[in-house]
C-alpha cells in the first residue's frame, strides 16, 4: 500500500467539485449545481434541480380551471400574467369562446409590461452577477414603476392573476392608458442610462464577448427559446410565428442577433424591452370599447381531449398541454417551461470557461427556479 | 501627593501659543517628551511614549474604520438612488457603531476540520500589517510616529504582509470557495505589487529621498502631480488602479467575489474575526490613499504655486491636517466611485492589465521620469 507522492504537472491537475448552490448568490433561487474544476478552469456542470418542487402539475390535476390560473403566477413569476394568459387561451380555444378585442388588447398590453419589467429585473441581477451593484437597485427603481401600474390595475404587483378563462378578473383602472403612457415616456428616457452604466463598459464588454458561445443548431436542438434562443439566430417567437392575443395586429421586430455568446443574448434583451414598447405605444390608445369579460358557464368542464396552447413568455416558449376527460378539472396538466430547457444548456455552453463565466452564463440564460421545478 | 509633586516638577511651558499646534505638531511632541523626561528616566520615558503613541493609534484606527464603513455606505447609497444608513443618530452616524457591538457580540463559530491554529492566527496578520503600516504616515507637520529614511519601501512592504493573513485564511478554513478566494487574491496582490511599486519609484526619483518626510517637504512649492508633468500623473492613474487591486476592492474584488465565492477568503469566519477583516480592508484603503496623497499630492502640504508668496500664505492658514485629511478622502471617495461604477474583472483579465499593460507602461514611465530630472526639465 505504498504510494509515491507525485508532484502534478499543470496537465494533470487534480479534478474537484464545488457545489454552487442551493444556497449561493448566484444561482438566483435554490438551484444546485454541481461544478466539476481544474483550477478554476469548468470541466462540467451537472444542475441539480427539485429543491423547490411545489408539485404544480399535479395539484391541477385536482382543482378547477379557474383556479388553475393562480397556480401558474407562481411557476414562472416574473412573467405571472403571461403564464395566466396561456392557461386562459387554451380553455378558450377548447370551449370555442369568441373573445373580443378589448380583452385580448388589453392582455397583450400587460403581457408586453410584464416582459418590461421581468428584463429590467434580469438587467439588475445580471448587472450584480458580473459584481455591478449598482445596476441592481437602477433595474429595480424602474420596474417598480411597472409594478404600480399592475397593482392599480389589479391589486396583485408580482403575482397578477389578471387573467381568468373567458376574459379579465376586472376591468382597467381609469388611469391606466394615462400611467402607461407615462411610463413609457420615461423608460425610453431612462434605457440609454443602461447602457452608459453596462452595455458599454470595457469590462463588461471583455466579460461577456465571446463567453459561452451556443450556436444555432445548438439552440435548436436544446430547445432553447426566448431571447437566449434569438441572440443565436434561432428564430422562436412565438408571438410571430403564432400569434395570439392581439399580437398580429401589431408590428414588431423579432430581435434576431447571430452571435450567441453572453453578450449578444444581453443586447437581444435590452433590445426587446425597446421592441416592448414599441408594441404598448401601438395598443395603448387603441384600446376598443366593449366588456371586459364574457359570459361563462359557471362550471367550466373542457370537452374530451387533448389541448395545447403555447405562448412567448420573458424567458421563452411556454406550452400548456391539457388532457380533458370531460370533468370540472383536467385528466392532466403539463407545462413545457422554458427555463427548464435553458438551463439543460449550461453544461454545454460553459466547459471550458473559468468559474467567473459560469456565473456571467447562467446570468445570461435568466433562469426562474420554480419554473424548472414547478 | 506624589503626583502632584510630579506634575508641577515636570510640566513646563508649552514653546509657542498653543493655537500655533494645529500648524506643527513638533513643539507639542517636544513639550510631551520634556515633560516626562522630567518626570522619569529615560528609559520609561520611551516606554511610555510608545504607549500613548500605541494607544493614539489604536483609537484612530478603529474610528477612521468605522468612519470608512459609515462613507463607503453613505457613499454608495448616493451612487445608488437611495438613503444609506439614516435611523441610528443623526445621519445614521452611529450604524457603524451598532453594527460594530453586534459584531462583537456574535458566536464565533468553531469550523470542524480546519487548522485551528492558522485559522485564528490569520485575521491578527492582515490587521497587524494594516497597523504597522500607519506608523510610518505624516498625518501633519511633526505627526508622524516614525520617521523612517526608507518610508515608502517600509509601507509598500509592510502592507503587501496581509496577503500571508488572506492566503493563510483561505487554506485553514477547510472550503474550496475560500481556498480559490486565497489563492486568486495571492496572484492578484503578487503582481499588483510591482506596479505600486513601480510608480512610487517614479515619485521616487523625482523627489530624491524614500523618506517620506522629506518627500512632503520637497513638494512645498508645487505638489508632484504637477510638478513631474506626464509621468508623475501617469504614475497616480497606475497607483490608483494597482493600489484599489491590491487592497482587493473594486472592480478587482475578486478574493471575494460575491456572486462567485459567496464571501471568498471570509466564508467561514464570523463574529469578530470577520470584522477584523472587514476592518483591516477599510484600514488598507485608508493606508492606499494617504500614500497616494502624500506622495502625489503633496500629504500635509497646502496648494503652493511657485513663488506667489501672498496666495501661498493664505493656503497656509488652513491647518496641514485639514489638507492631509481633505486629499486621502478625496482619493478614497475616486476608489469608492468606480467600485460602485464598474462590474469585476476575470482572473485572467487581471493578470493581464497587470503584466501586459501597467507593467510595461510603468517601466517605460519609469524612465521618462528619470530622464526628466537628469535633465531638470520638472517645475
Amino acid at each position: 500500500m505504498e504510494e509515491k507522492e507525485k508532484i502534478a504537472t499543470p496537465d494533470e491537475l487534480q479534478e474537484y467539485f464545488i457545489n454552487m448552490g442551493p444556497q449561493h448568490p448566484s444561482t438566483h433561487g435554490v438551484l444546485r449545481l454541481l461544478v466539476s474544476l481544474k483550477g478554476e478552469m469548468v470541466q462540467s456542470v451537472q444542475p441539480h434541480v427539485g429543491y423547490i418542487h411545489s408539485g404544480i402539475e399535479k395539484m391541477c390535476e385536482s382543482i378547477t380551471y379557474p383556479q388553475i390560473i393562480h397556480l401558474t403566477d407562481r411557476m414562472d413569476y416574473l412573467s405571472a400574467h403571461i403564464n395566466n394568459e396561456a392557461v386562459c387561451l387554451n380553455v378558450e380555444k377548447a370551449l370555442e369562446v369568441d373573445i373580443p378585442d378589448r380583452i385580448k388588447v388589453i392582455r397583450t398590453i400587460m403581457s408586453e409590461l410584464t416582459r418590461i419589467q421581468s428584463h429590467q429585473l434580469w438587467w439588475a441581477s445580471f448587472g450584480m452577477d458580473l459584481g455591478g451593484l449598482t445596476c441592481f437597485f437602477y433595474g429595480l427603481r424602474d420596474r417598480e414603476k411597472v409594478l404600480d401600474i399592475f397593482e392599480e390595475t389589479c391589486g396583485g404587483r408580482m403575482i397578477v392573476s389578471y387573467s381568468c378563462p373567458g376574459g379579465l378578473m376586472y376591468d382597467i383602472h381609469p388611469n391606466f392608458q394615462k400611467r402607461v403612457k407615462d411610463f413609457i415616456k420615461y423608460f425610453r428616457k431612462i434605457l440609454p442610462e443602461y447602457d452608459q452604466l453596462l452595455s458599454g463598459n470595457v469590462i463588461f464588454h471583455e466579460r461577456s464577448k465571446g463567453i459561452g458561445k451556443l450556436t444555432k443548431e445548438d439552440a435548436i436542438s436544446f430547445g432553447i427559446t426566448g431571447p437566449s434562443g434569438r441572440a443565436s439566430g434561432f428564430s422562436c417567437d412565438v408571438r410571430k410565428h403564432e400569434p395570439y392575443s392581439a399580437y398580429d395586429r401589431v408590428h414588431f421586430n423579432e430581435v434576431l442577433l447571430t452571435e450567441g455568446d453572453t453578450f449578444s443574448r444581453y443586447i437581444a434583451r435590452i433590445e426587446e424591452m425597446r421592441e416592448s414598447m414599441n408594441i404598448i405605444e401601438q395598443l395603448i390608445d387603441n384600446i376598443p370599447e366593449g366588456p371586459f369579460t364574457v359570459k361563462m358557464k359557471p362550471v367550466i368542464k373542457l370537452p374530451e381531449g387533448e389541448y395545447y396552447q403555447r405562448v412567448e413568455t420573458a424567458r421563452g416558449e411556454l406550452g400548456v398541454f391539457v388532457i380533458s376527460d370531460g370533468n370540472k378539472n383536467p385528466y392532466r396538466v403539463k407545462f413545457r417551461s422554458p427555463n427548464f430547457c435553458n438551463l439543460s444548456v449550461l453544461d454545454h455552453i460553459s466547459r471550458g470557461f473559468k468559474i467567473a463565466d459560469l456565473v456571467a452564463i447562467g446570468g445570461s440564460l435568466d433562469l426562474i427556479i420554480p419554473d424548472i421545478d414547478r | 501627593m506624589l503626583l502632584d509633586i510630579v506634575i508641577n516638577k515636570s510640566v513646563t511651558a508649552l514653546s509657542v501659543p498653543w493655537w500655533k499646534v494645529v500648524y506643527d505638531f513638533s513643539a507639542l511632541t517636544e513639550w510631551i517628551d520634556k515633560s516626562l523626561h522630567n518626570a522619569m528616566s529615560p528609559f520609561w520615558t520611551t516606554i511610555m511614549e510608545l504607549l500613548i503613541i500605541g494607544v493614539l493609534i489604536l483609537l484612530f484606527y478603529a474610528l477612521v474604520g468605522l468612519f470608512l464603513v459609515y462613507a463607503e455606505r453613505k457613499v454608495c447609497a448616493f451612487m445608488q438612488n437611495r438613503l444609506g444608513p439614516n435611523r441610528v443618530g443623526p445621519f445614521g452616524i452611529f450604524q457603524t457603531i451598532a453594527d460594530l457591538f453586534k459584531l462583537l457580540f456574535k458566536e464565533l463559530v468553531p469550523i470542524k476540520n480546519a487548522d485551528g491554529f492558522l485559522f485564528n492566527l490569520a485575521p491578527f496578520i492582515v490587521i497587524i500589517a494594516s497597523f504597522m503600516a500607519i506608523a510610518a504616515i505624516p498625518f501633519a507637520k511633526g505627526l508622524q510616529a516614525v520617521d523612517l529614511n526608507i518610508g515608502v519601501l517600509y509601507v509598500i512592504a509592510v502592507s503587501a504582509m496581509g496577503v500571508i493573513g488572506v492566503l493563510l485564511a483561505g487554506w485553514s478554513s477547510n472550503n474550496k470557495y475560500s481556498l480559490i478566494g486565497a489563492m486568486r487574491s495571492g496572484a492578484q496582490i503578487v503582481s499588483y505589487e510591482l506596479s505600486v511599486g513601480l510608480a512610487l519609484i517614479t515619485i521616487v526619483i523625482l523627489a530624491g529621498s524614500m523618506q517620506l518626510s522629506v518627500i512632503v517637504e520637497a513638494q512645498r512649492d508645487g505638489w508632484f502631480i504637477f510638478k513631474g508633468h506626464i509621468p508623475a500623473f501617469l504614475a497616480f492613474i497606475i497607483f490608483l488602479i494597482s493600489s484599489t487591486a491590491e487592497t482587493n476592492r473594486g472592480p478587482f474584488d475578486l478574493a471575494e467575489a460575491e456572486s462567485e465565492l459567496t464571501a471568498g477568503y471570509h466564508t467561514e469566519y464570523s463574529g469578530i474575526k470577520f470584522a477584523f477583516f472587514f476592518l483591516a480592508e477599510y484600514i488598507n484603503m485608508f493606508i492606499v490613499a494617504s500614500i497616494a496623497a502624500t506622495v502625489f499630492l503633496g500629504g500635509w502640504m497646502p496648494f503652493h504655486v511657485g513663488h506667489w508668496e501672498g496666495f501661498n500664505h493664505i493656503m497656509d492658514f488652513i491647518p496641514p491636517f485639514i489638507w492631509y485629511i481633505g486629499k486621502t478622502f478625496f482619493v478614497i471617495f475616486i476608489m469608492m466611485w468606480f467600485k460602485w461604477t464598474f462590474p469585476r474583472l476575470r482572473i485572467d483579465q487581471l493578470l493581464t492589465l497587470e503584466w501586459k499593460y501597467l507593467l510595461p507602461i510603468n517601466l517605460v514611465n519609469v524612465l521618462i521620469m528619470a530622464f526628466i530630472v537628469l535633465m531638470g526639465w520638472h517645475f
